[in-house]
């Protein structure tokens, strides 16, 4: 019986903490330097444009709906003439150990085999567990079935989110949500899905930079990198300094969370222990504020 | 006035008489008053609902960054009036407690529609209530079960749990009055009692069998009391968003919702009593003495919860917490919020400590209301508030309940009153046997 429970204990105790899905082919991970991000917002047009994402309108947007999955989030600190403006483009971290997953009552939210923190739409009943419990606040609602809604409310005409001619823009490859369901950045799993389709057609792994999302893609100043952190070859690996696996989990099951090997790595909000997979490089000023505290 | 005297001012004869004329006695005022109620809490209940049903959630006030408003705070306060019934019926049942016996199965008629209340607050809140069944551990083709790490599903346990055995309790104490209902009471309602007591005719054999059902529940709803409120706490607590991560969350809640059972109670009884003046026969002095005195003990131990809530985010002192305190009690529009309710819950029963204002009007009628708007002001602080101050500050939003939650809120209050006038018709909001047996059985003297 003693010797069940231990087993038991070993094997939950390799379930719950990151470095378990290292035994899956694949760990996608995001790698966003801040140092090259300009603020400039094509990430989220891109965003909107593949994944189907509807346009609120005015009224909507005014009460905090706006229904972006990734965002760029603007500080501004200090006084003129010393004003610095940081920009951090923020989307679903896709935690390791997500609190989202825990909120769940039905499933809709769970973690694939990639170690990816997927969204069931299907599933959704809409209990905003997910939303609440989310430390980041990237999930989004469809408060409304959008592409039905007149998003002008009568102030001169009618529009509604997809009316023609730009139904004919929706990627097909993924749904238009109705209203009820919980929506959230996917790491636009539909072009993982095509890319890893190809590669078993061609029985190869998925090569480094073969997979980019729409916002890795269209980020003008290259600041955003995505790739898979189980391969120590590939750029996101590289630029974490996540070259060594020793570094997240040891063999003996000791837990070092110490990621990085390169100073300027660091996760939102690593001191709530859910592991994100976004991993962001400090932007470093030109002043004291970036030297490297001991 | 002690117990003793309650006892010997009422004779065994009188009680059929007295409480079943709160049943068979309706004046035409009451019929209007009821319809007039129906009518008022289904077009603000049901209509709003089905808008939003229609339209979508975004009829609320909700927001991206806070998702959970008004309706949660509807369905933990009904869960936690909900809770003083299940105290009375249960505790003070086993510890064999005298004050209970009159006030019993008023307490229990408001766990039960409170509970009438929390499903339903459940279901408005989501997103797509037409799929609520997927929630259920229902056998599934597609082999989709729902989640045990989930403190929903906790909740769909716990609540359905405590329904059932609610309700069960509540038709156990009804059974032998259904026998005394039948034989006095004509009508459609004779067909009823006769069908649902079940063959009661009160032989030994069936008063053995039901004083030890009722032992036995009264055992098994007991860890109820706790489980029930704490389950739902955790609903907050097993997040990590800064207002809510606390273990304190659980007897908090716990009692929070006892204090606001039992001012619910005193409320209900009070104007129960103004409107049939025979109750005051019933329930005396001597039971607002103890409840009273019951409320006030709650509610300094709910204000040393509210001070370890507060103490432990000081203390802690992260950045988020702080911001989240200076939110919730620092700043203008929810400081006087929060000032309010500490007046309503932790002081206002305080004024209990002096025994002539305990059976008073004051007493009665004034700081029962204080406290059960200052218990719905609670968790609207914690609910709403802790959800627009979280992490990062870009996207921290203020909340504000939109017309639809407000109708829909008045318009429960106001079904939870309809469905409580339509039952003191039907059953008894005394219970008869149990008043009987405080009295005795008249026994031939001995010469």
């Amino acid at each position: 019986m003693a010797g069940f429970i231990d087993r038991f204990l070993a094997r939950y105790d390799i379930y719950r903490y990151p470095g378990y899905y290292k035994k899956f082919d694949y760990w996608w991970a995001m790698v966003i330097d801040l140092d090259r991000c300009t603020g400039c917002g094509a990430c989220v047009t891109a965003c909107q444009a593949e994944n189907n994402t509807p346009v609120v309108g005015e009224d909507e947007s005014g009460k905090g709906r706006v229904l972006n999955w990734i965002r760029i989030e603007r500080y501004i600190e200090g006084e003129y003439p010393n004003v610095k403006v940081k920009f951090i483009p923020i989307l679903c971290q896709q935690c390791d150990k997500a609190p989202c997953e825990v909120g769940c009552p039905v499933y809709a939210t769970y973690h694939n085999q990639d170690g990816l923190n997927v969204q069931v739409y299907n599933r959704c009943v809409g209990t905003f567990t997910c939303a609440t419990y989310c430390p980041y606040d990237v999930r989004r609602f469809n408060w409304f079935t959008y592409n039905k809604r007149d998003l002008l409310q009568g102030k001169g005409g009618r529009s509604t989110s997809f009316e023609p001619p730009l139904d004919q823009q929706l990627n097909p490859d993924l749904s238009v949500r109705e209203m009820g369901v919980m929506e959230k950045c996917t790491f636009c799993i539909q072009r993982i899905r095509a890319a890893k389709d190809k590669a078993k057609d061609e029985k190869r792994e998925v090569k480094d930079g073969e997979i980019y999302p729409a916002c890795v893609q269209t980020c003008p100043t290259k600041a955003m990198t995505f790739g898979d952190l189980n391969d120590p070859n590939s750029m996101v690996s590289k630029l974490t300094g996540l070259t060594e696996k020793t570094d997240y989990l040891r063999e003996d099951g000791s837990k070092i969370f110490k990621i990085a090997k390169n100073p300027r790595t660091y996760r939102l909000l690593e001191d709530i222990n859910v592991f994100p997979k976004v991993f962001y490089l400090k932007r470093v000023m030109n002043d004291d504020s970036s030297r490297h505290k001991k | 006035m002690t117990h003793q005297d309650t006892k010997s001012s009422i004779s065994y004869e009188e009680v059929n008489e007295d409480i079943l004329s709160i049943i068979t006695r309706t004046g035409t005022g009451y019929y209007v008053l009821t319809a007039c109620l129906a009518v008022m809490s289904v077009s603000l209940f049901f209509l709003p609902w089905i808008y939003q049903i229609y339209t979508g959630q975004g009829v609320t006030g909700l927001n991206s960054q806070v998702f959970w408003g008004v309706y949660l705070v509807n369905f933990v306060f009904w869960v936690g009036v909900a809770h003083a019934g299940t105290l009375i019926s249960a505790m003070l049942y086993i510890t064999h407690t005298p004050w209970r016996r009159a006030i019993s199965r008023g307490a229990e008629t408001i766990t039960l529609f409170s509970l009438v209340m929390v499903p339903l607050f459940v279901f408005i809140h989501m997103g797509r209530p037409w799929n609520f069944y997927w929630t259920f551990p229902y056998p599934s083709q597609r082999e989709l079960w729902t989640s045990f790490t989930s403190p929903l599903t906790f909740d769909v346990f716990a609540i359905g749990a405590y329904t059932t055995s609610s309700i069960i309790f509540l038709y156990l104490g009804l059974i032998p009055d259904l026998g005394v209902l039948s034989r006095n009471i004509t009508g459609w309602r004779k067909k009823l009692y006769n069908t649902i007591s079940i063959g009661w005719c009160g032989t030994d054999e069936q008063w053995h069998i039901h004083t030890r059902t009722s032992m036995f529940f009264s055992a098994f709803i007991m860890p109820l009391v706790v489980s029930v409120h704490s389950v739902v706490s955790w609903d907050f607590a097993l997040s990590v968003v800064p207002g809510f991560s606390k273990t304190v969350f659980a007897p908090y809640f716990v009692t929070g919702a006892l204090l606001s059972g039992f001012a619910a109670i005193l409320l209900i009884l009070s104007i129960m009593r103004e409107v049939y003046p025979i109750m005051k026969r019933y329930i005396t002095d001597y039971h607002y003495d103890r409840i009273t005195l019951f409320v006030m003990i709650l509610s300094l131990v709910w204000s040393y919860f509210t001070f370890l809530d507060i103490a432990t985010d000081l203390y802690a002192n992260t950045s988020e917490g702080i911001e989240h305190l200076k939110f919730k009690i620092a700043a203008p529009p929810y400081l006087q919020l929060f000032a309010f309710m500490i007046f309503s819950n932790a002081i206002m029963p305080l004024t209990y400590i002096f025994k002539k204002l305990r059976p008073s009007v004051f007493g009665r009628f004034v700081v029962p209301i204080f406290i059960i708007i200052g218990m719905w002001l609670e968790r609207y602080l914690i609910i709403p508030n802790s959800l627009s101050r979280k992490f990062l500050p870009y996207i921290w939003r203020d909340y504000m309940p939109s017309w639809v939650e407000i109708s829909i809120t008045a318009g429960g209050f106001l079904g939870f009153t309809t469905l409580f006038m339509i039952y003191i018709k039907i059953f008894p909001i005394i219970s008869i046997f149990d008043v009987k047996k405080d009295i005795g059985v008249p026994m031939k003297k001995r010469s």
